[in-house]
């Protein structure tokens, strides 16, 4: 009988494979391969120059020293990281206010969810077509301007897409208007889960509302807020389609809103392989590190469960 | 004292909600402004754009519809392609992170562990990173102007297979498992009959998202699809932006914006309560 059972456990066990298998086929196929062809084509001297294909030919690390000797990369992670900061610090804040108010029982605000519901609204909104909207209203004749001009706030239009501060200013406003939503719900959901004896103590001890917020909820926030961050970091890493809409792929004005992401699909699209090659691998080890922060923290949250 | 205490914090908390509501209600309109201009705007047609703006919305969206539907850009053929795509991702997606979760959560085997280390670890690796290996992978495959390439790889995402899981440990009994194999059933037949309808909400999150992220896809579709009819409205969009776009029409612009937004919002609104309770169970875990 023992047997028997032992017998049947190992015969279902054997479908833990079986079911891995489309999974295990399709990322090795879909990404572990073209990971592998990302970093072999980093070392290869591989574009075209006019019409004539140069390479490709093994130049081992030239790529790498040329692409970091290069003004441009550090100027476009410096463009990414200010528009992504310039994005995410009111994003944060806010977001932060609004999960505490939201999770807070004594202020019972009314039509929660119609607020969450209005808020989380932009994050599905297709990016491009987002962009290619504030576009449109920001252009030297668009909308705002004519409001701003017929309210008399403005002499003449001004022209948001031609200055540096405007352009970063309008990427930002778009990716906080598209994140905040979702970043407030997180953080409410991890203010929820605070225990609330802890809120009740403070208050029998005559603790004000800041106080709470900076003395309990912060502190013990403090995982999900990291856990915020660098999910958030990776993902102002990828910044792409607003910026490249907004400018047409340009980056302009000269080139101060340009991402890594942009970079990278100039680099595809003119098939300068290797020079795409050793940009890729760049991104791929800075996700990697921020990425190894985030699975150390979700790791030792599960050891605590 | 005591009491003295207490009515200077119910007043407190009186000002303090009044100060919530006006902010809440200022990022609400701040949400929807966009939305309500761009739907002003493709009622309008292009004379009154260029003339001013105006609050009310104006009498030509009719018009403006039918002008986009002649012009030049395939725009049924862009609505159908993603339609495609994003269908078939989220279908795929769905049921094979379904079944990965379930082979994980529910047997026994040796290699476990790491196989669930690895998909967390690889979690986080941004498709961009790879971009350059998965053109050459297409190229090299002949599946340029092909949807394949960009509904294949849903079979294996990282983050539906994680959300699938957390849904698994928290409301998938496997008592029941057990006793669908004491009846008989096969593994496969378990899989398809008993637990994935016992997924049905976590799938039906699942599924939207996968649909909308694939719907909003720009990045490596355009890498892949040339043809003008193989085209999807992310492209289509970026095209628009290309053009010189003051010869255009405004208010056939605004509609083709609208024409792709629109969509997701009224979807996104008949099932709102399921994905902004979706968002928060499968990310909280910090």
């Amino acid at each position: 009988m023992n047997k028997h059972n032992n017998h049947k456990a190992v015969s279902y066990n054997k479908w833990g494979y079986i079911f891995l298998i489309p999974f295990i086929l399709v990322y090795v196929v879909f990404q572990l391969i073209p990971l592998f062809t990302t970093i072999y084509n980093s070392f290869f001297e591989n574009y075209r120059s006019g019409l004539k294909q140069i390479g490709p030919t093994f130049i081992g690390l030239a790529n790498y020293k040329a692409l970091f000797a290069n003004a441009d990369i550090w100027k476009y992670l410096g463009n990414t990281m200010i528009m992504w900061v310039m994005g995410f610090v009111p994003q944060i804040l806010i977001s932060l206010l609004l999960g505490a108010w939201f999770s807070n029982t004594m202020l019972r605000l009314k039509g929660q969810r119609f607020f969450k519901t209005v808020m989380y609204l932009p994050n599905l909104i297709m990016a491009s077509a987002f962009s290619m909207l504030f576009f449109a209203l920001f252009s030297d004749s668009g909308p705002v301007n004519t409001i701003l001009v017929s309210g008399g706030l403005l002499a003449s239009p001004f022209k948001f897409l031609s200055h540096i501060w405007s352009t970063r200013g309008l990427v930002a406003l778009m990716n906080f208007l598209m994140w905040f939503g979702n970043t407030t719900i997180l953080l409410m959901a991890g203010m929820m889960g605070i225990d609330t004896s802890l809120y009740e103590a403070a208050s029998v001890d005559g603790a004000t509302s800041t106080q709470v917020f900076f003395k309990i909820t912060l502190p013990l926030l403090r995982p999900i807020l990291i856990y915020v961050v660098i999910t958030s970091l990776i993902g102002g890493l990828q910044m792409f389609d607003v910026p490249q809409i907004l400018t047409n792929g340009s980056g302009d004005p000269m080139r101060t809103s340009m991402t890594m992401i942009m970079y990278l699909n100039k680099h595809l699209f003119s098939k300068n392989y290797g020079m795409a090659g050793a940009l890729s691998v760049f991104l791929f080890v800075i996700t990697g590190v921020l990425s190894l922060i985030v699975f150390k923290f979700s790791g030792n949250s599960e050891k605590v469960k | 004292m005591n009491n003295e205490n207490k009515v200077s914090k119910g007043m407190n908390i009186h000002a303090r909600r009044t100060i919530a509501y006006i902010v809440l209600i200022f990022m609400a309109l701040l949400c929807l402004f966009w939305f309500y201009v761009l739907f002003v705007n493709a009622s309008r047609t292009n004379s009154q754009i260029q003339s001013g703006f105006s609050i009310l919305p104006g009498t030509h969206l009719r018009e403006n519809f039918v002008n986009l539907m002649h012009g030049t850009l395939p725009i049924w053929r862009g609505l159908f392609n993603s339609l495609i795509i994003a269908t078939c991702s989220a279908t795929l997606c769905v049921y094979f992170s379904s079944m990965t979760a379930y082979a994980i959560h529910a047997y026994d085997f040796k290699m476990k562990k790491v196989m669930y280390t690895f998909i967390l670890a690889v979690m986080m690796i941004p498709t961009q990173v790879t971009a350059l290996g998965f053109i050459k992978l297409v190229q090299s495959m002949g599946l340029e102007n092909n949807f394949t390439p960009l509904i294949v790889p849903s079979v294996a995402v990282p983050v539906t297979f994680f959300y699938m899981k957390q849904y698994m440990e928290s409301s998938l009994p496997l008592a029941l498992v057990e006793a669908a194999r004491i009846d008989g059933a096969g593994e496969l037949r378990i899989f398809n009959t008993i637990v994935l309808p016992l997924l049905k909400p976590a799938i039906a999150v699942q599924a939207i998202f996968t649909f909308v992220s694939s719907w909003n896809n720009y990045f490596t579709p355009a890498l892949i699809l040339h043809k003008d009819n193989m085209k999807t409205l992310p492209i289509l969009i970026a095209q628009l932006r290309a053009a010189d776009w003051l010869k255009f029409d405004m208010g056939q612009v605004y509609m083709m914006i609208a024409f792709s937004i629109f969509p997701v919002i009224v979807v996104y609104l008949i099932l709102s309560k399921y994905i902004v309770g979706g968002v928060a169970v499968g990310s909280v875990k910090g």
